[in-house]
Formats: C-alpha cells, sequence, structure tokens
C-alpha cells in the first residue's frame, strides 16, 4: 500500500447559549444563583470600566489602553474557572479577567497611566503582569504549567493569547513544550478576528486556531467565545485535564467590538455592517436574555448592579487619580535588580542631585 | 582541600551540588539529559537527580520563555543554551521578560534564571557557535553576567549565579572548557559578582580581560617589555570598577582586551568610565584590542580575527610607548 492514513484529528465546536439566549440544557454548567448572577455582574463591571477608561484616555486623563469591549464572556468565564491556586497568565487586554479575578480597578488604571504601581503582583497572588510582547507570554504559562508539573502541584495555568499571537514561534514552542513536559497549562485563545487590522483569515490559512494545537501533540478545542456558559465549561473542564498534566488549547471565538487600542481606528479596515452584526450577538446581550428567561434576573436587579459598577468605579477612578500624585521618580532604579549595582546606586544619585537641581 | 579539575569538570561538580543542596534547581536544555550536554557539562546527572534535569526540544526561545514560568513558580531554573551565538533565538525572551519581571511587577517577583552558554571562539567550529555577546547583555537592565576565566572561578561564579536572585548570564569560554586545569575548592565555593581578580600585580600598565582572553593576555604579558598588571573582572555586570579605576590610577596606562567586535564592545565602556573617573591619572588613552566589527568568521579565518598573545602585546607596547 502506498499511501494510507498516518493520523487524522477532529476540532470540536462547543456552544451552551444560543445566540438568542436558548440554552442546550444538557450542557448548562452546574452553577447557583448567585454564580450565576456574579458571571453577569462582573461582565457589566467590564463593560462599563473600558467605556470609561476609553473616555478617560480620551480626556488625556489616561496613556493608551487595549480595551475588551466584546470578549467580557470569555474574559470573565474563563477567570471565574480559575481557583485560588491556579495562575492567570495575562496579555494585554484581560481588563476583565482582571476584574473577575479581583484585581483593584484603581490598579489597572494606574498602569495605563503609566505607572508600573499598577502591574505590581500582591505576594501570593497567583496572576502574572501583562505581558505587552505578542505571544511570548505563552511561553511562561507554559513555564508556570511545567513548574506544577514538576512540584506535583495541584493546580493549573491559564494563559491567554490573540489570534495575532498564533503565528508568533513562541505559542508554537509553548504548545509543544507544554505537551513534551505534561505541562498543566490551559492556552486561551481569544480569537476576536483581528490583529489590529489583520483579519484572521489572512493571520492564517488553519481553518481553526485549534487545530494548531495537533502541531504539538495536545488537544485542542474551539468553543463560542460570546456564550459565557459555554466558555466557562469549556474552560472548567480544560482546567481539571491541564491539572492531570495534559495541556490544552482552547479557541474561544469572540468578536473585539471596540479598537484594537486607542491608537487605532478600526473604520480603516471593517464595515458598519459587520460590526452590527456581531453586537447582534453580544455576549452581555446573550446571557442577559437567558438570565431573565430563567427568572434569575429582572429590571430591579439589573439597576442594582449598574448602580453598584458606578459607584465602584467612580471610587475606583478617584483612587487612581490620587495615585498620580504619588509617583516618587527615583524608584525607577529600585526594582531593576535585587541589590544595586554600584554603577546603578551611582546614576540615582547623580539623578537626585540633578531633581533637586530642577527644584 | 582542592582537586585538579579543568572548567568543565568544576562545572559539573558545582551543577551537581547546586541540585543537590536545592531540588527548586532545575537543570534542562538541548541534549543536557541522557547525552549529557554537547560539552559534556551534565554528563551523569540525569542517572542522580531525574527529576531535576531534563532534555528539551531545541527552541531556545521556549528553553528561556519556559524559565520566566519555572520561576514565577518558585522554582530556579539553568537552562543550557547550547551556543551562545543561537541565544539570540532566546534574545527577546531574555531582554523583554527575565530581565524585567522583577521591575515589571515592582520587585515583588524576580526571575533567579541562570542561563548557561559556551562563548567565543578559538574552537574551529561552524557558523553562530563562536560569538561574544556580553555587550549585548550588559546592554540589557536587569541582567547580571559572568564570565570565568579559570576551573576555580567557574565554580565559584556559577554558585554564586544559582543562588542569585536576579537573572544571570552565564558565558563559558568553550576553548578553555578543556584547555586548563586548576585548583578547585572541594567545598563550597562562591565568587561573589562585582569582585574583580587581579590575576597579576604590576606597575606599568593594567591590562583588563576576561574568558579566554585572560589567558592569552597572561602569555603576552610574560612577553611584553612592561610589568602588566592583569584585572579579570570576573563578572562583567556588575562591574568591579572600582578594583580597574585604582589599578589605572596606580599605572597611568590601560588595555582592555575582548574578543567580541570593538564597536560599542565592553571595552568602550570601561574606557569611558576611566575617562569619567580616573582621566587625569592617564599617561596614554586607553587601548583597546578587541575582536573586528566583522561576523565571527568561518575557522580558516578565526585566528586573524581573534586577539592573540602578538596582538595583545603590541596593544601594551602602544600604550606604555605613548
Amino acid at each position: 500500500m502506498p499511501r494510507e492514513r498516518a493520523a487524522e484529528f477532529t476540532i470540536d465546536h462547543v456552544q451552551v447559549l444560543d445566540e438568542s439566549g436558548e440554552a442546550d440544557e444538557d450542557l448548562v454548567p452546574n452553577l447557583s444563583e448567585e454564580e450565576l448572577l456574579d458571571l453577569y455582574r462582573n461582565m457589566k463591571r467590564a463593560r462599563r470600566f473600558d467605556t470609561r477608561a476609553i473616555a478617560l484616555q480620551r480626556r488625556g486623563e489616561i496613556g493608551t489602553i487595549a480595551p475588551a469591549i466584546g470578549q467580557e464572556a470569555v474574559q470573565v468565564a474563563s477567570a471565574t474557572a480559575l481557583s485560588e491556586a491556579d495562575w492567570m497568565v495575562p496579555s494585554f487586554r484581560e481588563s476583565a479577567a482582571y476584574l473577575t479575578r479581583g484585581i483593584d480597578p484603581h490598579l489597572l488604571l494606574w498602569y495605563a497611566m503609566g505607572m508600573e504601581e499598577g502591574a505590581e503582583v500582591p505576594e501570593g497572588e497567583h496572576t502574572m503582569p501583562p505581558s505587552i510582547a505578542v505571544g511570548a507570554q505563552t511561553l511562561h504559562g507554559a513555564g508556570l504549567g511545567w513548574g506544577q508539573a514538576i512540584t506535583d502541584d495541584d493546580a493549573a495555568s491559564l494563559v491567554f493569547f490573540g489570534d495575532g499571537a498564533s503565528s508568533e514561534g513562541d505559542a508554537y514552542e509553548a504548545f509543544n513544550m507544554a505537551g513534551v513536559f505534561d505541562a498543566h497549562t490551559v492556552f486561551l485563545c481569544q480569537n476576536n478576528r483581528y490583529a489590529i487590522s489583520v483579519p484572521t483569515e489572512n493571520q492564517t490559512r488553519a481553518e481553526t486556531i485549534a487545530q494548531k494545537a495537533i502541531a504539538g501533540g495536545i488537544d485542542g478545542i474551539q468553543v463560542d467565545g460570546n456564550d459565557v456558559l459555554g466558555t466557562y465549561k469549556v474552560v472548567t473542564e480544560a482546567l481539571e485535564q491541564a491539572r492531570q498534566g495534559n495541556p490544552i488549547l482552547v479557541e474561544a471565538l469572540t468578536y473585539r467590538q471596540s479598537m484594537h487600542t486607542t491608537a487605532d481606528d478600526p473604520s480603516v479596515y471593517r464595515t458598519p455592517e459587520e460590526e452590527a452584526e456581531w453586537e447582534e450577538r453580544d455576549p452581555i446581550d446573550r446571557y442577559e436574555d437567558y438570565l431573565r428567561s430563567e427568572g434569575v434576573l429582572d429590571d430591579e436587579t439589573v439597576a442594582e448592579i449598574e448602580e453598584d459598577v458606578e459607584t465602584e468605579l467612580e471610587a475606583a477612578i478617584e483612587r487612581a487619580r490620587e495615585g498620580e500624585k504619588e509617583v516618587v521618580p527615583a524608584e525607577m532604579f529600585d526594582h531593576v535588580f535585587d541589590e544595586l549595582p554600584q554603577s546603578l546606586r551611582k546614576q540615582r544619585d547623580e539623578f537626585r542631585r540633578e531633581e533637586v537641581d530642577h527644584d | 582541600m582542592t582537586e585538579q579539575l579543568n572548567m568543565l569538570e568544576a562545572i559539573r561538580s558545582t551543577l551537581r551540588a547546586e541540585m543537590e543542596r536545592d531540588d527548586g534547581v532545575i537543570v534542562y536544555g538541548q541534549d543536557v539529559g541522557r547525552n549529557g550536554g554537547v560539552f559534556r557539562a551534565t554528563q551523569g546527572l540525569i542517572d542522580d537527580y531525574p527529576g531535576q534535569i531534563y532534555d528539551a526540544p531545541v527552541a531556545e526561545s521556549g528553553i528561556v520563555g519556559m524559565g520566566v514560568g519555572l520561576a514565577a513558580h518558585g522554582l530556579t531554573p539553568v537552562p543550557e543554551i547550547q551556543f551562545s551565538g543561537f541565544m539570540h533565538q532566546a534574545f527577546a525572551q531574555i531582554q523583554q521578560h527575565a530581565a524585567r519581571l522583577r521591575s515589571r511587577s515592582r520587585g515583588t517577583m524576580n526571575c533567579p534564571m541562570t542561563i548557561r552558554a559556551p562563548s567565543g571562539g578559538g574552537i574551529r567550529a561552524l557558523e553562530h557557535h563562536s560569538e561574544s555577546f556580553e555587550a549585548g547583555y550588559a546592554h540589557t537592565p536587569g541582567l547580571q553576567i559572568a564570565y570565568p576565566s579559570s576551573p576555580a572561578d567557574a565554580k565559584g561564579l556559577l554558585a554564586a549565579s544559582i543562588r542569585n536572585p536576579d537573572p544571570v548570564i552565564f558565558l563559558e569560554p568553550t576553548r578553555l572548557y578543556r584547555a586548563v586545569s586548576g585548583e578547585v575548592p572541594e567545598e563550597e565555593h562562591l565568587v561573589p559578582f562585582g569582585e574583580a581578580n587581579v590575576v597579576e600585580e604590576g606597575e606599568d600598565i593594567t591590562v583588563v580581560a576576561w574568558g579566554a582572553m585572560r589567558r592569552e593576555t597572561q602569555r603576552a604579558a610574560n612577553n611584553a617589555d612592561a610589568d602588566v598588571e592583569l584585572i579579570d573582572p570576573r563578572t562583567i555586570v556588575p562591574l568591579d570598577e572600582e578594583t580597574i579605576l585604582d589599578s589605572v590610577r596606580k599605572t597611568g596606562r590601560c588595555v582592555v582586551v575582548h574578543e567580541a567586535p570593538k564597536t560599542a564592545g565592553m571595552a568602550a565602556e570601561i574606557t569611558a568610565r576611566i575617562n569619567d573617573e580616573a582621566l587625569m591619572y592617564l599617561e596614554a588613552p586607553v587601548e583597546r584590542v578587541t575582536g573586528y566589527d566583522v561576523p565571527f568568521p568561518l575557522y580558516a579565518r578565526e585566528e586573524d580575527y581573534l586577539p592573540d598573545p602578538e596582538r595583545i602585546r603590541s596593544g601594551i607596547e602602544r600604550a606604555v610607548e605613548y
């Protein structure tokens, strides 16, 4: 036989809530009413945070940000699925995931104001600082997961990256090495359809991003990333699998409704029709319809949640503004090394002298 | 108590001792496991420490990037890159992540990774197997760089690197791996970073050299018509500037020797620091004896490229006769 099939693969697609908010009852994850409401609350918090942050950027109060509007379901669901012991490894568009994980919103604003204080990782907290270099963090997530395997840690690491990052060599190296070392890693690709202006179909000829797992010998699965229940279910199962030493790539199909960053103008590369079409599939609206139909949510609760979100955000913005005055420029020397080498001490002293002269 | 070891043996025994001391020390890289490393630096270690030593796929960025994650998990990664000429594939992970994890997290996380790699030419190897890129790493805030030139220093600096809470680029002069043997302390031996070794004392001229160039410089000094004070900085970052400056203040003359290209090399940096702090003591311009600003040549020309005792001696004499 000159030619026979050497291997065969398939990629599954999962959806629990359809676009009209109808759920497949067999697949709905087992969550309490409070947990269901938390998913909703966190999506609303994130949406409002990003809209306010864009406005603050437009007014010059904060620097460039990368909003996650439209991607709340995948981020909130994934961060909710994580235990405290699990690691979260973000890229740079994870406002919703950070907020869900309990990071104070004023810290995100500080980072956007150019203050490293915003990226400080509190002792014992298993969340990495943001990685601006595209795709580099996939390896950090793989390394964390490998460390968990080496130390028999009963936890996993979840790393966020985008469809654009899946073109980077680091992403492939991460899938491959995670597989080789039985890393406890879940690679979560938020396929939001665009890497700045380049649509997925120009990013790769692969039919799915999930199938990129196959080359690394790990599992790949696709989920509707605008379906918060589906993503929660798939990521929860993926984390369980990863904790057993079987890394997995989850591709969540979603859409970046806003700009790549506040320095970007999407009208140059996409149509209002396309944007309107995806607004129809909005993850929050869809989930709200479901919760209302289940009797978990009514107008009153929505109003309460919106009010809480507003109060929290006002306080965070106030806190962020106060923080701006707290920047001590000489601190840029403090965290380069554990112990400051003499040459750097000299530069710091020189810097301080110049600061005094200029005052 | 000391024992007679070459540099590879010193490195191997240090890796063994450090893995024994701390089971969080994880040694990994291409061919370091069963094969014991292409230079045999890790030979036999996998039998005794199977949970701490791993063969890694050929993926330099992956090897270093995984180390950032291991470090975040609280382990101490000691990856080997097979040749430092291939560390450029990992440079983004080194420069953007390993070196910045501490500052990015405001000092709440660190990256105690020691990246070992054979460095420098003189072994008639293939293209990309002979580079000496210490200046590139020195230009990267957040990294420390060790470049031993003797078996004892290899042991002392490697142990200090592995216990260093910051990322260390540990460059091993390939041509000295087996070429020199020396007395190495059998007990724990730590060479602190930032403390230069005054290899030879002298009155006429200060010569600064590290890695394989230390041996070439010693040979040159023996034949030069000058009383040479030879200083081996041992760590490029942090640099023991004081020892160099004190020596220059005494001798009034200086030659810096390295095999990396001349432009923007460490010799330029050392010269600038002498200008900053000891200009008025100088009786001659600081001489640089270095590789040329050309890609490291294939081996038919590597002897012409590399500073040898003859070129170093000329440099010394130029400075002395100025």
